[in-house]
């Protein structure tokens, strides 16, 4: 099984990099970008095929390592 | 007195942290981030640098490490824990201080000397500081945007967790200004200027010598009380 992993800056947290790249992007000319956030992207194989086991060890990683409750979210999907 | 200076993988002040305890002429070792004992230290050093390359986020991977399971036994005996820089990131991570880190809202790595405000000279790292007193210490970070919610800033001003501000100017946006914290009972500080880069006239500031000084005045008053108890 493999899990996909998005952690994201909070929305209420200022996202310095977002904040970046939407300056860049008006720059180019793109005006019509409102706001930009940036999150990460993980890809996890997991060795099982035991979806609620999964479930509750991926949120675990994620509570525990892959992101930090403090400033971001996380969601994750299992295919 | 003891100190211990963490090493992790990619630590690069250890060196600065190691020598800066030379200079008040204390005993001090590097400890490598496998370690699994650290009963016979007094004060344990976090210090700056890319631990684990700051994968994943700065501090994140390091927090795991089974030394940080001894730095927090540590913390709970009321020993002395100082993080600075990446140190910090570290110890927060870890939850021995609460908040998180962000990128600088100058979206800069900012380099240079720093005005800091002593706002708790009470502490066993800033006891040799007067209250208010302005102090110049070096700051070297691209993510010391000190970060945390409304209550927690609340608790951190009753409980005047508070101990460095940025005097003038705020380098990297950080919540009301902040430039380092404690924790509620006091013996576990973290900063994200550099003492150990100012001790000495030749580095242009010897103000962060007093920290260490302070950490020293602390345990032989600590250590003093207790022979005569």
């Amino acid at each position: 099984m493999k899990a996909t992993v998005y952690v994201t800056i909070k929305q209420n947290v200022l996202d310095v990099q977002g904040s970046a790249v939407k300056g860049a992007l008006h720059s180019m000319g793109f005006q019509e970008v409102g706001s930009v956030r940036i999150g990460k992207y993980l890809e996890l194989e997991l060795d099982t095929n035991d979806r609620s086991e999964a479930e509750a060890r991926v949120k675990a990683m994620c509570e525990k390592l892959l992101a930090n409750t403090v400033i971001e979210d996380y969601r994750f999907d299992l295919v | 007195m003891n100190f211990a200076v963490l090493v992790f993988p990619g630590s690069n002040c250890d060196i600065d942290c190691y020598k800066a305890v030379q200079s008040i002429g204390e005993s001090v070792d590097y400890v490598w981030h496998t370690a699994t004992d650290l009963s016979q230290y007094d004060a344990i050093l976090v210090p700056g640098g890319f631990s684990y390359g700051d994968y994943l986020r700065c501090g994140a991977i390091a927090r795991f490490a089974p030394v940080m399971n001894e730095v927090v036994k540590a913390a709970e005996q009321g020993k002395y824990v100082l993080g600075i820089c990446n140190g910090f990131q570290i110890l927060l991570e870890s939850g021995l201080l609460p908040g998180a880190m962000l990128r600088n809202k100058t979206l800069k790595f900012r380099c240079h000397p720093s005005i800091l405000r002593v706002e708790n000279n009470r502490t066993p790292f800033t006891n040799q500081y007067a209250a208010g007193e302005e102090i110049n210490i070096p700051i070297a970070h691209g993510e010391g945007n000190y970060y945390c919610d409304e209550a927690t800033l609340e608790r951190l001003k009753q409980n005047n967790q508070i101990v460095f501000r940025y005097a003038h100017d705020n380098p990297n946006g950080s919540v009301d200004d902040i430039a380092g914290i404690c924790n509620e009972r006091g013996n576990v500080l973290g900063m994200m200027p550099h003492p150990e880069r100012a001790v000495h006239q030749l580095l242009g500031s010897e103000d962060g010598k007093r920290m260490f000084t302070s950490i020293l005045n602390a345990w032989r008053e600590q250590h003093g009380s207790a022979v005569v108890g």
